[in-house]
């Protein structure tokens, strides 16, 4: 029987993570992941876990210490946001490369300068390259589940690779909502004990950890890592399917929102998409084909299925709460347009770059998107591919 | 148990050979040691800092460490090691490993005194049962022998080189034991592998079997970035300690405790000759001001730790 | 030369499929089986008649080479002795001198 609750997104990954009872928590807070630490602590305070919280003295030494723990043995969580995420940057590649399946939740919040405390991608697409896997969320309760099945993506053999949750700062970390919670013996029973093959602390077999690693064996180690993230699609397909027999929820690499007979449609990540929904809604009511994607897994990226996914619209945005200042469009778009050229390549598709700093989305601004697709659609013509929708210009 | 060398030698060796540590190099006879000191029933994991240390004793698909070892970055052994420290505790909660680990760090004084320093403190402040030892050859060795907060004064070094109007490094070396003094931890000493190693082994002995966080600095000559002749790698050190620029203390819950007191205290300057990255010292008046310069200092420092050890 | 059982041995022909994830060595203390031995240029020869068996060379050595057995040296270790002769200074006896390694 579920549990009804209402919850902040903080507050329910905090939940997630006690029923899930890790060995170690190592944090360090930032805004507006702070609360989850702080939710955490207050669990460890009371008994209700076993886990050693670490309250650690930077970021940096957050990454590091879960390298550590996980290292030695012991399953470890953590959570930060933004320039908290920046400071842990070379700890990231380095508990990809060392096969750790750390979990981490980001609260997504705007990368510094200037200094920002609101919600945009630019921190969690910052690390696209770590060789993480990267899981969206639209709310609370997609934050709950994805934090749950992370634990079970990154431990499983073929895939032994951090996995980082994301969920808007504000607009998902501190908004409460309705929630259904899962009971504490099913999260136990669904995520299991953590058996890693090697750790520090096996004393039959003492191992070393993060060896130099000179020309000639570097490029193996990496071609061995890219095959975990490779092997983690299939993965994450199979725990979501088992997830569903047990909370009843459906999880994919993203989720199709009328897209069966669309004709215009999105792309769009965390809680933007919600809002969207709303205006694909009001498009249908009035005869629009309008649909929308919501990608949930960006790392490992979906090439195929996205691909393919979208080849059936007649004029496609992407939505990018971040600029990678590439000088051709953020870089969710990027990655789509590349998926595309295989898949897709009748498909005009532009890039709309919005919400940067927590700038306000509105249900009109995207309802204006859906017209320019519109246009394109009857025409044919793309007047232009990058944009910037709600800067003032 | 008290020390005896020969009963020490009956432990197998922690630290294999076959490790690319240059020859004659202080760090691993500083190891050794300090692993002599664990307890042969006792598990231990050893984190190491980026350096000398971690690159010739951990490369692929070499290891020269017995026990576990785990090196993640530069600036984090303290961290790292906390870490591994907290899942042991976890893990024993839950019945998941037995027995006794100790968690040893090593970092030389580029990951301790500078880069490494806010995750050495961290680590220290939190408690976590381990030990932080930094083996000291007092520059960035293993990037080429530049200064870091840890070079003497007027040592030439390629980033403080001694130059025609600036003579090396300006700075006095940092205090660091002093520092890790001023975080109350269970246990702090300064040491060097000397004579017969009783200083150091009695020093690890007590870091690695007190509760809490430990800390040890101590002495690794480099015959590379010092530049004297290899095979006197011990008389180096004995000029070090006998001249009071490198005292032999511990700090117990606050109290000081002098453990070598030289019968007859060197001049700075004979423990400075033998180094090449002194020699500028030696060939001129300005030299040999900058000689007293160096012994005011030492002296200095030496009349203060006597006061706090009582002596 | 080890004999010990290796969990795995890198050639230069392993695949990243042979090699252990994660960049981890499975083998600690392997590096026992790379022979540092051949970077001397001097070597250290032990006189046993002169040895008091004092001990004091066994802590200098960096590349752990003085053998021991049972509280008595039995030798050096030339596999892994790499010349750098504090051995040998260290000894107050003169139980080990430094030769030319072609001698």
């Amino acid at each position: 029987m579920a549990i009804r609750d209402k919850l902040s997104g903080n507050e329910a990954v905090a939940v997630a993570m006690r029923q899930i009872d890790p060995d170690v928590v190592a944090a360090f807070p930032i805004t507006p992941s702070t609360e989850v630490p702080q939710y955490f602590s207050q669990f460890v305070a009371d008994g209700k876990v076993h886990t050693e919280f670490v309250p650690v003295e930077s970021e940096h030494s957050a990454m590091s210490a879960c390298i550590g723990s996980e290292s030695a043995g012991g399953r470890t969580m953590t959570a930060t946001s933004a320039n908290g995420l920046a400071l842990m940057w070379e700890m990231l590649y380095i508990a990809a490369s060392s096969r750790l399946p750390i979990v981490l939740s980001v609260v997504n919040r705007a990368l510094s300068g200037p200094i920002n405390i609101h919600n945009d991608h630019s921190d969690s697409m910052g690390a696209r390259d770590s060789g993480w896997i990267q899981l969206y969320c639209e709310d609370n309760q997609e934050a709950y589940d994805n934090v749950i099945q992370a634990i079970r993506i990154g431990e499983h053999p073929d895939v032994n690779l951090p996995v980082m949750v994301c969920f808007d700062g504000f607009i998902t970390s501190h908004s409460v909502e309705n929630i259904e919670l899962l009971e504490d013996d099913k999260v136990k029973n669904f995520v299991g004990s953590y058996h890693p093959k090697e750790y520090l602390l096996k004393r039959e077999t003492p191992i070393a950890v993060g060896p130099l690693d000179l020309q000639p064996h570097y490029f193996e180690h990496k071609r061995s890592q890219a095959e975990g993230m490779t092997n983690s699609k299939k993965v994450i397909l199979d725990v979501a399917k088992e997830f569903q027999k047990m909370a009843g929820r459906e999880y994919g690499f993203f989720e199709e929102y009328r897209m069966d007979d669309a004709e215009v449609g999105i792309i769009v990540l965390n809680s933007t998409a919600g809002t969207a929904k709303t205006v694909v809604d009001d498009l249908r009511d009035k005869g629009v084909k309008a649909g929308l994607i919501k990608i949930r897994v960006f790392r490992p990226f979906p090439f195929e299925e996205l691909g393919k996914a979208v080849s059936g619209l007649k004029a496609l945005a992407v939505m990018d709460k971040s600029d990678g200042f590439a000088a051709m469009g953020g870089p969710v778009f990027n990655d789509v347009r590349s998926a595309m050229f295989d898949y897709a390549k009748d498909v005009p598709c532009i890039n709309y770059i919005y919400g940067l700093g927590g700038r306000d989305v509105r249900a009109d601004d995207i309802a204006k998107v859906y017209a320019d697709l519109g246009k394109i659609a009857e025409t044919g013509k793309v007047k232009s591919t990058f944009n910037y929708l709600g800067v003032r210009e | 148990m008290a020390y005896n060398l020969k009963e020490s030698t009956k432990k197998p060796d922690r630290l294999t050979g076959g490790h690319r540590m240059c020859a004659g190099c202080g760090a691993p006879v500083v190891v050794r040691t300090i692993l002599r000191a664990v307890k042969e029933e006792d598990h231990a994991v050893v984190g190491a800092a980026t350096g000398c240390l971690e690159v010739s004793t951990c490369l692929y698909p070499f290891t020269a460490w017995k026990d576990s070892f785990i090196h993640s970055a530069f600036e984090n052994a303290g961290a790292t090691v906390s870490g591994a420290e907290a899942a042991y505790t976890a893990m024993k909660k839950t019945g998941k490993v037995e027995g006794d680990t100790k968690f040893i760090a090593f970092g030389g004084d580029g990951g301790t005194y500078d880069i490494g320093l806010q995750s050495l403190s961290g680590a220290m402040e939190r408690g976590h049962d381990m030990v932080y030892v930094c083996y000291d050859n007092e520059a960035y060795m293993n990037t080429g022998i530049q200064r870091s907060s840890s070079t003497p004064k007027y040592a030439d070094t390629t980033t403080s080189p001694a130059g025609t109007v600036i003579p090396g490094k300006p700075q006095f070396k940092k205090d660091l034991t002093e520092v890790m003094v001023a975080h109350h931890l269970p246990y702090v000493a300064q040491s060097a592998p000397m004579t017969n190693f009783k200083d150091l082994y009695d020093k690890a002995e007590k870091a690695i079997y007190t509760k809490g966080p430990a800390f040890l600095n101590v002495l690794a000559p480099c015959p590379r970035g010092w530049r004297y002749d290899t095979p006197m790698l011990m008389d180096i050190i004995k000029l070090a300690v006998d001249s009071c620029v490198w005292p032999l203390y511990e700090v117990v819950e606050g109290e000081y405790k002098l453990t070598y007191r030289p019968k007859i205290k060197v001049p700075v300057a004979d423990y400075l000759k033998p180094q090449g990255r002194f020699r500028h010292l030696f060939k001129s008046d300005v030299g040999a001001e900058m000689l007293k310069d160096l012994q005011k200092e030492v002296d200095r420092r030496w009349e203060n730790l006597l006061k706090l050890c009582g002596e | 030369m080890s004999d010990k059982k290796r969990r795995f041995v890198f050639t230069p022909e392993s695949t990243w499929e042979e090699m252990p994830e994660g960049g981890l060595i499975l083998d600690a203390g392997n590096a026992d089986d790379f022979l540092t031995g051949d970077w001397r240029n001097i070597k250290p020869i032990w006189h046993e008649d002169k040895c008091k068996q004092c001990m004091l060379c066994y802590p200098v050595c960096p590349d752990s080479s003085i053998e021991v057995e049972d509280g008595k040296m039995t030798g050096i270790d030339y596999d892994h002795c790499k010349g750098c002769g504090v051995c040998a200074h260290a000894c107050k006896f003169g139980a080990i001198d430094m030769v030319d390694e072609a001698e």
